[in-house]
């Protein structure tokens, strides 16, 4: 009986392992990853996760098959000691034939699925849908709802369990407009409209980003895709609907917040940045910024440090946006920062 | 018998060497070395640059590099792998063995063979001098108009790149012209086609692809360039030119091209498989035709690419049936070569080692391939992280692996010298595991949202720990071949007894001659009476050939050496060099007149020495 003293410690190696393993399993978890194809919360979505899954499972028995037939026979033929010369075959056509045919029949299984889901993914929706006029431009994405008369940016707000109609463009360069979450994605291209359409099953705010390589700023191309209950839209866009707020002649407004409006027009913000619900300009629509979940096109959080350092440096963050450093003074930006926190 | 020595010439060797012989050289095994160490070099560069791009994507909202200066390296990365990197280390087994393989004494046009090395040697410093100006190409190697038209891409960036792929494509169509002309006129005598090796017939159709394809991105460059210069407007929709033109013309390019830089890599494995299987190829004639229908339908698919730009459900239902058909033959190559190695006697040497690597890591990148041949699934996981992981599976694990394979099994031909296989075996099981580590997360991440082309991501997005780990895997991947080089200095640096003509007791031509071969490669020309030449050969002899002698080098008239080729390269590139950042008259005029002294003073010069 070995002595206990001499006994060496368990090897920590397996459990390492172990550990890895079970580390890497679960870093495979979808709902892990806000912005996860894998988890479809719409029709469109679904409707090509179904096709993924159907090649999913096919694509991992031919990899299991195949594989371990290239291990045995490697295993089984290795050359051992007095191994004979093996016989010179040069091929067997019944053979041939056989595994041409089933990959094909293989095939089949995933073509007839995916014709079907083409054509059914290609019609487009009916005029009770909600239309969403999507619109790329270097480095944000524009939104403009001609039902309602509302413009805005940097967050798709739609209803849930309604149809999404989405007519997509672009203002410069190609962009692609992708919802990992509701339905795949489509570039979009100047003089000319792209289709997609959903209906959100759930409500929730999910990110999403550009998918095109569109120049400096793509990495930094984000957007939220906002699914609300149907009377919380309603009540949004009655509310959206409403014009700015002017502080101007109002003397209950705090200082800061009517300095913040002095500098929007002496800065020269109003000049891209219209805060008409309706009024499209150059840059990104602020109409209700205040009460956006996220700014800088879906970078950033809309907090207060956020929109400060966004305003004061955007350069800084997004290196290359239009938007110039406009050398702000700090109090400059506190007031910038409470009347746009106050427009909502 | 097909390596008589002349026995009474006395061996003496006068050594070609120097600078000057290497500058003037015409014979395809120098020029296939250089292309060798000229690609690997470059394939380290692009290895350098993914480095640095793993580096800046270890964490969430790092600032390694600017993100104007990650553009200009992941366009780089793909423009270097594909034209600087894969293509090249092809085009040096072309250049080495289809000559051997088919018992010939070099190519058809062996002038022409130096001045597609020259050209594409030139291409390849151009491009990447804009390293140096700081204006690297930065608009992805797809080069997608209307952000590469000078409205949105002002800069001489774009300029470095669509020249650089003109030169490089004069180099591609040259050599692809003379490989399909040798192939076609060169064969030993007997050696029917349906007799050549693999290697060749894959290379012969890979030729094809290139002659095909290369006028396409020719064209697109071209009209790209003028857009750019002239200010025509082909790509500019403000000038009623559509940007969808680029990306039809690009992908009928860009997907053959796929072919053209795997399609190699098949005919390397299948040469490698039987030798140490010990077994022919299962299947030739299906492995030829399936190599040739993969070619032919390869220029009917390429608007898989393009997919999410909404071409309408008949395009997509066709492009989608089409690709899903490649799968077919690609199914046949991988059985066949299970097949081969089925009932032989495995031999796990480095190259086999590689070429088994090959079809396990090939088998993974199709079958992801086939998952995105379906439009619907393809609309979630086109331009992200899933389709980096499979074409890396394809072309990383495929014809990485596979040219790897090749180098340590025909290193002995090339200089007489075995790799140490040790350090062989290392460097394989180091590159097959940082390989996986490297792209097999990927996989996960662009399926979990992870977008090709960002120079960062948010933590939010939770991308955090697989992109670790890919950049803990791309690090060792780099030290595999940094294993691989101490290998080759090592070999280089240490002495070895002769490893002879033909140490791996091998199936085709060029092992029946010295190693290295001399010159004019075959004393007499040998004569071929079917498939595997030099197995049968062996069959008939009862047994191993003796040693064949080496002959007097003056044996056989060989062509001249010349610098003309080189001369003319100067001119190609000087010529298209003047459209960097603008168009520059004088540069052109310059470039037009050295390319015509070239051409001429090539054409006047003698081919071949006078006889004495």
């Amino acid at each position: 009986m070995p002595d206990p003293a001499h006994r060496r410690p368990p090897s920590r190696v397996p459990a390492l392992m172990l550990a890895a393993v079970v580390a890497l399993l679960a870093a495979c978890a979808p709902d892990q990853y806000p912005q996860t194809t894998l988890l479809p919360r719409a029709d469109f979505a679904k409707a090509s996760d179904d096709i993924f899954r159907t090649t999913l499972l096919w694509a991992t028995i031919v990899f299991v098959l195949v594989e371990t037939a290239l291990l045995v026979a490697i295993w089984k033929f290795r050359n051992r000691p007095g191994a004979a010369e093996p016989v010179q075959t040069h091929g067997n056509t019944t053979l041939e034939i056989v595994w041409t045919i089933i990959p094909a029949f293989i095939l089949a299984m995933i073509a007839v699925p995916t014709v079907r889901t083409i054509f059914q993914t290609a019609q487009k929706p009916g005029p009770e849908a909600l239309q969403v006029e999507v619109i790329g431009h270097q480095w944000w994405w524009e939104f403009r709802y001609p039902q309602l008369g509302i413009t805005t940016a940097g967050e798709l707000i739609v209803p849930m369990g309604r149809t999404v109609s989405l007519e997509m463009t672009t203002k410069d360069v190609l962009h692609s407009f992708w919802l990992p979450q509701f339905a795949g994605k489509r570039d979009v291209f100047p003089n000319r409209y792209n289709n997609l359409w959903f209906k959100a099953e759930v409500t929730g705010n999910f990110p999403a980003q550009c998918v095109e390589f569109c120049g400096i700023q793509h990495g930094r191309m984000a957007y939220r895709i906002i699914s609300k209950a149907p009377e919380e839209f309603d009540a949004w866009a009655a509310n959206f609907n409403q014009p700015p707020r002017d502080f101007s002649a109002d003397s209950t407004a705090p200082a800061l917040v009517k300095t913040g409006q002095q500098l929007f027009t002496m800065k020269g913000c109003i000049g891209c940045h219209s805060l008409y619900p309706a009024l499209p300009l150059t840059g990104p629509n602020l109409h209700h910024i205040g009460s956006r979940t996220w700014i800088a096109a879906g970078t950033l959080e809309n907090t207060d440090e956020n929109l400060a350092k966004w305003i004061q440096d955007p350069q800084g963050w997004k290196e290359g946006v239009l938007m110039p450093n406009l050398g702000l003074t700090d109090q400059e930006t506190q007031a910038l920062v409470a009347y746009l926190r106050a427009q909502q | 018998m097909a390596t008589t020595a002349i026995d009474h010439a006395p061996a003496h060797t006068h050594e070609h060497t120097g600078l000057w012989s290497w500058i003037t050289t015409v014979d395809h095994k120098r020029i296939g070395i250089l292309y060798g160490a000229t690609a690997f070099f470059f394939f380290l560069v692009g290895g350098l640059e993914a480095l640095v791009i793993r580096l800046q994507l270890m964490g969430p909202n790092k600032t390694l590099v600017s993100p104007d200066t990650y553009n200009q390296l992941f366009t780089m990365h793909g423009t270097t792998m594909i034209f600087l990197g894969v293509m090249p280390l092809s085009a040096m087994f072309f250049n080495y063995l289809i000559p051997l393989q088919l018992g010939a004494r070099d190519v058809a046009f062996p002038r022409l063979n130096a001045f597609s090395y020259w050209v594409f040697l030139l291409g390849g410093i151009l491009i990447n001098v804009s390293w140096f100006t700081g204006h690297a190409p930065n608009g992805g190697w797809f080069g997608y108009a209307n952000l590469t038209t000078k409205q949105f891409s002002p800069g001489p960036n774009i300029d470095f790149w669509t020249v650089g792929l003109q030169v490089l494509g004069v180099a591609s169509l040259a050599a692809a012209v003379n490989f399909f002309v040798t192939t076609v006129n060169l064969r030993a005598p007997g050696m029917k086609m349906m007799h050549m090796p693999m290697f060749v017939w894959m290379s012969f159709i890979t030729q094809i692809l290139l002659l095909l394809s290369f006028p396409i991105i020719t064209v697109a460059l071209i009209l790209l360039m003028i857009d750019r210069t002239f200010g025509t407007s082909f790509f500019v929709p403000t000038g009623g030119g559509d940007p969808i033109l680029w990306q039809h013309l690009f992908w009928l390019f860009g997907h053959p091209e796929v072919y053209i830089l795997i399609l190699p890599s098949f005919g390397i494995i299948s040469e490698i498989l039987p030798v140490f299987s010990r077994k022919p190829l299962f299947g030739y004639a299906a492995m030829v035709f399936s190599g040739a229908f993969i070619a032919f339908v390869g220029f009917g698919v390429w608007a898989h690419h393009m997919f999410a730009t909404g071409m309408g459900p008949f395009a997509d239902a066709f492009f989608s049936l089409a690709t899903m058909i490649i799968a077919i033959p690609t199914g046949v190559k991988i059985f066949n070569w299970i097949g081969t190695i089925w009932g032989g006697k495995v031999d796990f040497k480095t190259p086999m080692l590689f070429a088994i690597g090959f079809i396990a890591m090939f088998i993974m990148g199709g079958l992801s391939g086939v998952m995105h041949a379906s439009p619907p699934a393809d609309l979630q996981q086109t331009d992200t992280y899933f389709i980096v992981a499979h074409f890396h599976y394809v072309l990383f694990g495929g014809a990485i692996f596979a040219i790897s394979g090749g180098a340590y099994f025909w290193w002995p031909k090339m200089f007489g010298k075995m790799l140490d296989e040790g350090l062989g075996k290392l460097h394989f099981w180091l590159m097959l595991i940082a390989f996986n580590l490297t792209f097999f997360p990927m996989h996960i991440l662009g399926l979990n949202g992870m977008p090709r082309r960002v120079y960062t991501y948010s933590a939010e997005s939770n991308f955090e720990l697989l992109n670790k780990l890919e950049t803990i895997g791309a690090l060792l991947l780099g030290f595999s071949f940094l294993v691989f080089l101490y290998n080759i200095i090592k070999t280089w640096r240490t002495p070895q007894p002769p490893v002879g003509a033909d140490p791996w007791n091998a199936a085709t031509l060029e092992w029946s001659i010295p190693s290295p071969p001399q010159h004019f490669n075959y004393p007499t020309l040998p004569q071929v009476h079917g498939r595997d030449a030099l197995w049968e050969l062996k069959a008939r002899h009862g047994g191993p050939l003796p040693e064949p002698q080496r002959v007097a080098e003056d044996a056989v008239l060989m062509p001249n050496p010349s610098w003309k080729p080189l001369v003319a390269a100067i001119g190609v590139t000087v010529t298209l060099g003047g459209f960097i950042g603008g168009s520059h008259l004088w540069v052109h005029v310059a470039g037009v007149a050295i390319l015509l002294y070239g051409i001429y003073a090539w054409a006047f010069e003698p081919a071949f020495p006078e006889h004495h």
